[in-house]
């Protein structure tokens, strides 16, 4: 197994090397440097100093991909992709357009998205199991028929209404929580916690529906067949033989996001103003701020990959007929 | 009135044509339409359907584009305007000078005016909403009037519809003795298809007459009518919805294929492009690559010759990055089913018998796979449709000149801080979204509960022991 997930960590290193080529393709390529300062600065009549003056603030100055000007390794050192990209990996990733350092802004945001996407997480995958849980147990009637309805009738909203019209309910016109902000230590609770149920409502539909699929996959094997013919009732087939095994799938699917709760929800953080990575990544796009889009996309991929790994290893530990070679 | 063809426009048409080529290939293959026949058996599906086609008709009106010369194009905003424009009349040109609420008479706001002389602080009539009103007291009954005339109108429209249908039915029925295959047969989907159109029939009908003289959803804050930007942003959701995978098909498929049938280093290739692309959280790696198009839009202005030229090519290149990041999932499907399928019989033989690679996956495994493309192509529309609205809000979506469902929803925002709340926009892009979506939802279920054998069998387990 030390064998296998050591092929994927130098897969992961390979994968993210093509993420940086296809940054650096996008980012670039497409456009001329010149083309991104004229941008940053503000339309077509910008002098050519300032422009620059704008690149060489940025280390935007250098030759792409090859430096035939310098000697040595430098052919290959002193270019933008060489210089942009290697340092993310040990996680330098230089400074944002304000000025301020973008790793430390970083691991500063990331409390608080955390703090938001975690409990999302974990009441989620634990609603959607009892709610699916439920749906099976009644599968077949007009419960289960009317609870997949709405399943399909929430899922069909987009997220953007269940955090409009939550803010709205009970921010604006119930008063019962702040409309948006943030606060250090316990007291941000007060903040949270309308974001954490409209994130939880919000994915309620999906996955509770998709949670019923796979309880009804296993609903008609063998092991189920026994366990009612040797007497259990229903719910202690369900309860014991079916969660148990349809939890291998559920669990080992949610391993594959845990790494990236870490990124937080753009959205939900940018309308209630928590100060976490979302946000920080919507207000760098919206403020067309490279650096950091390019130093988010990174984190997103090393995050997934990582996902990607625990994913391989809960399979082996939640079912150990799966071995990795 | 010269008629123009933008990019999107010719896609969306060209789509039509390959739906159409495809129906006509699903009469011909009796297990094909034995599947669609099962989807038509489902009530809810053949509702769903009615809606559906009804967006789609609304789209391709509006994706039929005519050039206005000078002197037509004063009452209009813009030098191209689309048939649908020029069906819904005044509701396209009449502009009011801010917010107003549905169906209002009066602006939402107070203004100073001249009354005999004196300067009064009132609200001012709208110049369209209720205009033809003598006395605003007239309201209620000049509403009921209309109402009740469009529902008349829809009746008629409605029956119109049944007779049609009913010639349909007839023909079909003919058919249906021979081989036993039913469209509509003994399930309740026909009566399901005819209140649809019924209930659509009589609302659209009061609505219709509504908007020939009221803002039916009121007008947002440049006093555009609601009503005529929901139904102009229909386009851009199904275009979304549609384009998009009609641009990821062929990539989705020719992957997958390659990467199951040839195995070996083109696998490990193609398994690693999706990773990589996989591997970038997919609303970064699309406002990556919409930032950069803005760059280059913003860079070379003098390529369009109209802001709704450039905004069209903006809805196109839209689709083409949403595609980006979609086509992994299909190809991943795909690869995954040729693996397997490679290794049957009927493979093994036509390769022994010398068919080449070509001809083994275009006319043997292909085929074979297409329920799974038909799936995913319906399953992917209204995550697409939802998608949209969040890429428009977090500002690298559509041209912000083009009507959304998403630049409604950004709007909004602003709109429900407003004293009074400004809800109608809100309320139309959910209502427009909610239906679209869901009935895109429920059609897709149908599609999959007929075509995928893994969910036929799950069927089987609803029944209780």
């Amino acid at each position: 197994m030390g064998n296998y997930l050591l092929r994927r960590v130098l897969y992961g290193f390979l994968v993210l090397l093509g993420v940086n080529l296809i940054t650096f393709v996008l980012f670039f390529q497409v456009n001329s440097p010149d083309d991104m300062a004229r941008m940053a600065l503000g339309g077509k009549r910008v002098a050519q100093e300032s422009v620059e003056q704008w690149k060489r603030e940025r280390g935007y100055d250098l030759p792409l991909l090859f430096n035939s000007e310098a000697a040595g390794l430098g052919k290959v050192g002193e270019t933008i992709f060489f210089q942009k990209s290697v340092p993310m990996f040990v996680g330098e990733f230089g400074s944002s357009d304000d000025g301020r350092n973008i790793a430390s802004e970083i691991a500063k945001r990331a409390g608080p998205s955390l703090a938001l996407a975690v409990p999302v997480f974990v009441l989620g995958l634990f609603l959607n199991i009892v709610l699916s849980l439920l749906l099976t147990f009644f599968r077949g009637t007009y419960l289960d028929l009317t609870g997949v309805v709405l399943c399909v009738l929430a899922m069909s909203i987009s997220g953007l209404f269940y955090i409009i019209g939550g803010q709205y309910l009970f921010s604006k016109t119930l008063a019962l929580v702040p409309i948006s902000g943030y606060d250090s230590g316990v007291e941000a609770w007060r903040f949270l916690i309308l974001p954490v149920i409209i994130g939880v409502v919000s994915g309620l539909g999906g996955g509770t529906r998709w949670y019923r699929t796979i309880f009804l996959e296993e609903i008609n094997k063998d092991y189920v067949r026994t366990a009612r013919a040797k007497g259990l009732s229903e719910v202690q087939v369900l309860g014991r033989h079916v969660l148990r095994n349809g939890l291998i799938p559920i669990l080992t699917g949610s391993v594959t996001v845990i790494p990236l709760l870490f990124m937080g929800s753009l959205i939900s953080e940018s309308f209630f103003g928590i100060p976490g990575l979302g946000s920080y990544t919507i207000e760098a796009i919206q403020s067309q701020d490279f650096a950091i889009v390019r130093a988010m996309v990174f984190i997103g991929s090393v995050l997934y990959l990582v996902g990607l790994i625990l994913t391989d290893i809960a399979y082996t530990i939640a079912d150990p007929r799966v071995r990795l070679a | 009135m010269m008629p123009t063809f933008l990019l999107t426009d010719v896609l969306i048409w060209l789509l039509v044509f390959g739906v159409l080529a495809y129906a006509r290939s699903v009469i011909k293959n009796p297990l094909a339409r034995a599947s669609w026949g099962l989807v038509f058996q489902s009530k809810i599906a053949s509702a769903s359907l009615v809606i559906l086609l009804l967006a789609v008709i609304i789209t391709l009106l509006d994706s039929v584009h005519l050039r206005l010369n000078s002197a037509q194009q004063s009452r209009y905003a813009s030098p191209i305007i689309s048939v649908l424009d020029v069906a819904l009349g005044p509701l396209a040109y009449e502009r009011e000078k801010s917010y107003s609420a549905p169906l209002a008479t009066r602006a939402l706001s107070k203004e100073t005016m001249e009354v005999n002389g004196k300067p009064v602080r009132d609200y001012p009539r709208l110049q369209f909403g209720g205009a033809h009103l003598a006395s605003e007291n007239d309201k209620a009954q000049n509403l009921s009037k209309r109402a009740y005339q469009g529902a008349l109108g829809g009746a008629v429209l409605w029956a119109f519809f049944l007779t049609a249908l009913w010639v349909i039915r007839r023909a079909m029925a003919h058919e249906e003795q021979q081989n036993g295959i039913g469209v509509f047969k003994g399930s309740g989907a026909y009566h399901a298809v005819v209140w649809t159109l019924f209930a659509l029939c009589v609302i659209g009908g009061v609505v219709w007459k509504w908007a020939e003289a009221y803002h039916v959803l009121g007008t947002d804050k440049v006093g555009v009518d609601v009503l005529y930007i929901a139904l102009k942003g229909l386009r851009t959701a199904m275009l979304i919805g549609l384009l998009t995978t009609l641009l990821t098909l062929p990539v989705g498929i020719a992957m997958g294929l390659a990467a199951g049938y040839f195995r070996g280093w083109v696998d490990d290739v193609i398994q690693y492009i999706y990773t990589t692309l996989n591997s970038i959280p997919s609303v970064l790696l699309i406002a990556a690559t919409v930032l950069m198009l803005q760059v280059a839009l913003e860079a070379n202005p003098e390529a369009f010759a109209s802001s709704i030229e450039k905004a069209d090519l903006r809805l196109f290149f839209l689709c083409a990055i949403l595609g980006l990041t979609s086509w992994t999932g299909l190809a991943r499907l795909m690869r995954g089913e040729v693996l397997k399928m490679r290794e049957q019989d009927y493979i093994l033989a036509a390769r022994a018998s010398g068919v080449s690679s070509a001809k083994i996956l275009f006319s043997h495994l292909l085929p074979n796979l297409m329920h799974l493309v038909l799936i995913a192509m319906v399953m992917d529309f209204s995550g697409l449709v939802l998608a949209e609205a969040v890429l428009s809000y977090v500002g690298v979506g559509v041209d912000p000149s083009t009507f959304s469902y998403g630049t409604m929803i950004n709007a909004a925002r602003l709109e429900l801080s407003r004293e009074p709340v400004v809800w109608w926009s809100l309320a139309a892009a959910f209502v427009f979204m909610l239906l679209l979506v869901l009935s895109a939802n429920l059609f897709a279920d149908a599609v999959r509960d007929a075509f995928d054998p893994r969910a036929r069998q799950l069927k089987q387990s609803l029944v209780r022991v």
